[in-house]
């Protein structure tokens, strides 16, 4: 591209059309359900692909810090009476640190153990949720009260329209920030070179500990709002299913794409939902996608379109 | 004050002892070269200095200070550079951002400051393009300035490596066989590269196996053989050392 802060900023100008224009062929209340599942998918997307995509890291317990998030809030704010956003911002923090202190051991780690500790510490935490049922509520899940602004209640599909959407919109626009910046490139010179980036200075354990450190703040986040949106959350949202759904997302739109990773998170949100009697069939398929964009794609879709209209246009 | 000081360095591969003992220091300034048959421990030296690799006895000094304890990117910020004899380019990126990762320990901007677009990281970018399009001329890659690195053929790549250890302005510059897989031409610029460099203060150490390029070029020679140190002196010294004439020529020492 002969400009790319022009794809970049445009990117964003699309999105933002995008997230302002569809309300107009929404028809109904279903219809923005999808939409606020599609665009908290799509935050946590653009989080994980900066692990994923960027650092070249992978995280298979990613629904774990959704779910962190979305219980600190669905307890913070019916067990302790909390805040409703005080409690989102005590999960962030939370969640945060937790990620911070499991980042330091995991990521010294590559590959497949990187893998399979992840996918561990999901494992612990859904483990966690489901046995503490004093606290948690348990398998059943817990009820969460309605999100409240001052005096307005924000429980419309409508508003958390815009507030997904506007949360979508703020986040993607700090990820372009970051990977165009000196700490976004040293985060890509670590996915190409480890070696290289330490001989110029970066610090490889600590760069990738801030990328995950970021991720799991915005999962924790997206997940806040889920509990918020749906007044309702569960122990599965931290389940490895989960965890494998979001990474395909990623995958499959596009790794080192932001925008990919949202085209991702649409893609596997919506299509589940026009096809009837998807859920029974949920693993096979999510699976045949990753193995079959891995294969046949291995660039992720957007990123594959993207150097498909540039050779068009020579 | 020695640039670079290395005692009793060793190290192993399970039986394969790489580094055997090594002891040299190197003044600032000039260009100094390794020399020494393949498998001679040349890149294992290099990767001992940078702190890729843990010695298996023995200790390097930058500027004076033990670094041996010292992690390679802490090693970096002491002003230490290099380019590796397998390239480690980061081809995930372009051609002018390779380099300006290179600007890494000369940014401002924190990671807050890169994600929320602080002036302070508008700042380190502009500077850090401006720096690497420089760099990136210097060492005659203008055509490239557009280029993503993995479009780059392996000439160019080479140089692109010179660039990014450039732009953190090292004081001590490792470069392993840069000249490496090039022809004539692109050899004699390489050549002429490095003595700029060098004219510049940036204290050069060479492993290159062009003896043409080596002997017209350093100051001063290390040979090793079989991890070992054999030689060092000048290059009219080390040329009619013989015990150097023997590890080149493959007979026994005299
Ligand atoms: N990571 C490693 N693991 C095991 N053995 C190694 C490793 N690195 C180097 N060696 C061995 O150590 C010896 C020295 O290798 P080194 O790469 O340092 O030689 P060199 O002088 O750079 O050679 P060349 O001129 O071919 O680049 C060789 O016998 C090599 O096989
Ligand atoms: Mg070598």
């Amino acid at each position: 591209m002969a400009n790319p802060a022009l794809g970049r900023w445009g990117g964003l100008i699309v999105l933002i059309v995008v997230v302002a224009a569809l309300p107009l062929v929404l028809p109904n209340k279903f219809y923005y359900d999808i939409a606020v599942k599609t665009g908290l998918n799509a935050l946590v997307c653009v989080g994980l692909n900066l692990l994923i995509g960027y650092a070249g890291q992978i995280s298979l317990g990613h629904a774990a810090f959704f779910a962190l998030g979305g219980y600190a809030s669905a307890v913070l704010t019916t067990r302790y009476e909390w805040n409703g956003f005080l409690a989102l911002g005590a999960g962030a923090v939370a969640t945060g640190i937790v990620a911070y202190l499991v980042a330091r051991p995991i990521l010294r780690l590559k590959g497949h153990y990187l893998a399979m500790a992840t996918l561990a510490f999901g494992i612990i935490v859904s483990l966690v949720l489901n046995r503490e049922i004093w606290l948690t509520g348990g398998p059943d899940g817990i009820t969460v009260p309605t999100l409240r602004l001052g005096d307005m209640r924000l429980r419309s599909a409508e508003t958390w329209y815009w507030i997904t959407g506007g949360a979508l919109v703020v986040v993607t626009y700090l990820a372009l920030n970051l990977i165009h910046s000196p700490s976004g490139r040293a985060i890509r010179a670590l996915h190409g070179s480890e070696v290289a980036a330490e001989t110029l200075g970066i610090d490889v354990a600590r760069t990738k500990t801030m990328v995950f450190v970021l991720s799991a703040v915005i999962a924790a986040i997206a997940g806040s709002l889920f509990a918020h949106a749906d007044r309702f959350i569960t122990p599965n949202e931290a389940g490895f299913l989960r965890s494998v759904e979001l990474v395909t997302m990623v995958v499959l739109g596009g790794m080192a794409s932001t925008f990919g990773a949202i085209v991702g998170a649409a893609l596997l949100t919506v299509l589940p939902q026009a096809l009837a009697g998807f859920d029974e069939f949920k693993h096979i398929v999510l699976g045949a996608i990753l193995v079959g964009t891995m294969i046949f794609l291995p660039k992720g879709l957007v990123p594959s379109l993207g150097a498909l209209i540039r050779r068009w246009r020579r | 004050m020695t640039s670079l000081e290395v005692a009793g360095l060793a190290k192993s591969f399970g039986g394969v002892t790489a580094v055997d003992d090594v002891t040299f220091s190197i003044t600032p300034g000039h260009i100094h070269s390794i020399i020494g048959p393949n498998g001679a421990g040349k890149t294992t030296l290099f990767n001992l200095v940078a702190g890729l690799y843990v010695p298996t006895s023995g200790t390097v000094r930058l500027a004076g200070q033990d670094v041996t304890a010292l992690a390679p990117h802490q090693r970096a910020a002491l002003g230490l550079g290099r380019t590796f004899q397998n390239l480690q380019i980061f081809f995930n990126m372009s051609a002018i951002e390779n380099v300006m990762v290179g600007r890494h320990l000369r940014r401002r901007a924190g990671f807050l400051g890169s994600l929320f677009a602080l002036p302070s990281a508008w700042a380190d970018n502009r500077e850090a393009r401006a720096q690497a399009a420089r760099l990136m001329a210097r060492v005659g890659l203008e055509a490239y300035l557009d280029a993503e690195a993995d479009a780059m053929p392996y000439g160019a790549l080479k140089r692109l490596e010179i660039a990014r250890a450039l732009a953190a302005e090292p004081s001590l510059l490792m470069l392993d066989e840069p000249a490496a897989g090039l022809n004539p031409t692109e050899t004699q610029e390489i050549d002429r590269l490095i003595q700029s460099i060098a004219a510049d203060g940036i204290t050069v150490v060479l492993v290159e196996h062009d003896m043409k390029l080596v002997m017209g070029i350093s100051d001063h020679i290390i040979v090793l053989d079989h991890g070992r140190l054999l030689a060092q002196g000048t290059p009219a010294e080390v040329a009619r050392d013989p015990q150097v004439v023997a590890a080149y020529l493959g007979g026994e020492p005299a």
